[in-house]
């Protein structure tokens, strides 16, 4: 008797499954930054209904104007409960609390896990690609991107480019194993991070910036408001090492988001380094 | 006068061994080159617009911090009286935070450490409203207590509030305290209130003594209370305005110190000013060494250290004062 419910719920469940697949989401919700943009790119039209507020900001976002055409949620449980969707898209960090509760209340969650490599920019976008049932259109995307990041890396190999330190606010680099290193490194840069041992993402103390002797310093890109963490980007001492021949250049939202979107952002760091420009 | 060499020669030695602490990894030689100005550019610059302002500021703010507790404490006539006890630190650090965040800083730079001084100079006028001179340690304590709180609950909403993401994550240093990455502009900014607030400290310090035995005495004596007051007031909430709006709320030294050199200076308040800010600026300089050796490059809170060997000597302070109240 009971061996007979545990199958028929087995059942049940391939059932389900499979229809899901069947028919891909009509209402999906993103609640994380990277996601919205992964899905603002891939989604067929009317399919994708809301996206989070930071998709909207300029200064995190590298698609702000088109997030201006969705709906935007605050990632709280119960405004994406409202919207009754079918889909929810979240990423690996995005409130775990609020993940599990809407898993809870029986909400299909796509999780994402966050892009720490050019090449995970694939892999999350075929990932989106089938969870949106645009399978297609997230191959075509893939492979075109595969081609500029080749022609990318082989430029890259020819000479070695000017030694590069990233310096985020409150003294955070992109250290080896980060997205940052690898748009760096891709762009022809030689990231001095890991030639001082730091590792995923590690604090690159203002002196030891200096000494450094950096060819090239990327600052992170500031926000509007006062903050101490912002402060150091601007310290008298920094701003008279930087002073030319030294190359600068800032951050920008594509380097928060792995995207198809970082490959420009990438050409344009090649032109800040004085690198020619690639066909 | 012994004592003030003594406590000077060890100033002195700490501001020059604090000149040769740092996360870079440079030879000393080379160290002492770029202090001239001599040898590779990026030394030099290390050494004079981080290593210099740095060890500066940590000489000033704690002179400036002991000089605000023994004064303070005259005044209130309460060995527990010390800025950040009574809540001054905390409105100083409410006054800088409005600054920076409504944007007038940028303007105008004197605007941080003024706002500062203005959040000090209501949080005294608050205390002295709520427990009055010589008031009794618990009320004003409690009254500490109380305005320390609103004002750093104030703190947390005004850094809540900023566009900035990253602002809220400061209310540690605005709690706590640091001297990490500050620059020269930090020392110009601060140096004049902090100069106006000790020298309205150090002119009234007769009057200080008079007023340690008693209000009735110093008029007797001739002094003018009212007028005394005002500086006292102005003038320890220059000093604790000032160093908090650089380097965010480092508690106890103005309390510690004072309390230790007091053994060796006797109960005159004008006796003890000197050695008691020479001995805080001692004590910042030896915190910000051992924060830079105990993690480098990481940012570890001035204001941890202090308070980890402050709450000891006040819990002892405390105890010592038990049933002297009631």
């Amino acid at each position: 008797m009971r061996l007979r419910a545990v199958l028929l719920a087995g059942l049940w469940l391939a059932g389900a499954a499979s229809g899901a697949a069947a028919d891909p989401a009509q209402r999906v919700v993103s609640m994380n930054l990277c996601t919205d943009q992964l899905a603002m790119l891939l989604a067929a039209p009317g399919q994708l209904i809301s996206v989070s507020y930071l998709a909207r900001d300029a200064r995190s976002s590298a698609m702000a104007e088109v997030a201006q055409n969705f709906d935007i949620n605050h990632g709280l449980a119960e405004e994406i409960a409202f919207l009754r969707p079918d889909l929810v898209l979240a990423g690996r960090y995005t409130t775990r609390v609020t993940v599990d509760m809407l898993q809870r209340l029986g909400y299909r969650v796509e999780v994402f896990q966050p892009e720490n490599t050019l090449d995970d920019i694939r892999t999350n976008l075929l990932q989106m690609g089938r969870a949106l049932g645009r399978e297609a259109e997230a191959e075509r995307m893939a492979e075109e991107m595969q081609q500029t990041l080749l022609s990318l890396r082989e430029a890259a190999d020819d000479k070695p480019g000017p030694e590069t330190a990233v310096y985020y606010s409150s003294g955070y680099t992109a250290g080896a194993r980060s997205l940052g290193h690898d748009i760096v490194t891709t762009a022809g840069l030689q990231n001095i991070a890991p030639k001082l041992g730091l590792g995923a993402s590690g604090i690159l103390p203002l002196e030891a910036l200096i000494l450094s002797d950096a060819d090239m310093v990327i600052r992170g890109a500031s926000y509007q408001g006062y903050s101490r963490s912002e402060e150091m980007l601007r310290h008298p001492a920094l701003e008279r090492m930087l002073a030319a021949p030294r190359l600068t250049a800032e951050t920008r939202p594509e380097w928060t988001c792995g995207t198809p979107l970082t490959l420009s952002a990438i050409h344009d760091l090649r032109a800040a380094a004085g690198l020619e420009p690639l066909e | 006068m012994k004592l003030i060499l003594a406590l000077a020669t060890l100033c002195a030695g700490l501001t020059l061994m604090s000149l040769f602490v740092g996360s870079g990894n440079v030879a000393l030689r080379e160290t002492i080159w770029a202090y001239f100005g001599a040898g590779d550019p990026l030394v030099v610059l290390v050494m004079q617009e981080l290593r210099l302002p740095r060890a500066a500021l940590a000489l000033l703010i704690g002179a400036a911090l002991g000089f605000a507790g023994a004064a303070m404490q005259g005044f209130l006539r309460n060995p527990l009286a010390d800025p950040g006890i009574v809540g001054t630190s905390a409105f100083a650090a409410l006054g800088a935070v409005i600054a920076l965040q409504t944007g007038i800083v940028a303007l105008f730079p004197m605007a941080l450490p003024l706002m500062a001084l203005g959040g000090a100079l209501i949080s005294v006028l608050a205390l002295l409203a709520l427990a009055g001179r010589g008031a009794r340690t618990t009320t004003l304590i409690l009254s500490g207590v109380a305005l320390s709180s609103a004002a750093a609950a104030l703190v947390s909403l005004v850094l809540n509030l900023s566009p900035n993401p990253f602002a809220a994550n400061e209310i540690t240093f605005w709690m706590m305290g640091s001297l990490a990455d500050r620059s020269f502009r930090h020392v110009s900014v601060a140096l004049p209130i902090l100069l106006l607030g000790a020298m309205l400290i150090w002119r009234s310090r007769k009057g200080l003594d008079a007023l340690s035995f008693g209000e009735e005495t110093a008029l007797s004596m001739g002094v003018n209370v009212r007028r005394l007051r005002l500086q006292l007031i102005l003038g320890t909430a220059c000093l604790s305005g000032a160093a908090t709006a650089v380097a965010g709320m480092i508690g106890f030294v103005g309390l510690v110190i004072p309390h230790l050199l007091r053994r060796v200076t006797g109960g005159m308040p004008s006796r003890l000013l000197l050695p008691a800010a020479l001995g805080s600026g001692a004590l910042i300089l030896a915190a910000d060494i051992a924060v830079r050796i105990i993690l480098p490059g990481r940012d570890l809170k001035l204001g941890v250290l202090t308070a980890l060997l402050g709450t000891p000597v006040f819990l002892h302070m405390v105890w010592k004062s038990r049933g002297r109240d009631t």
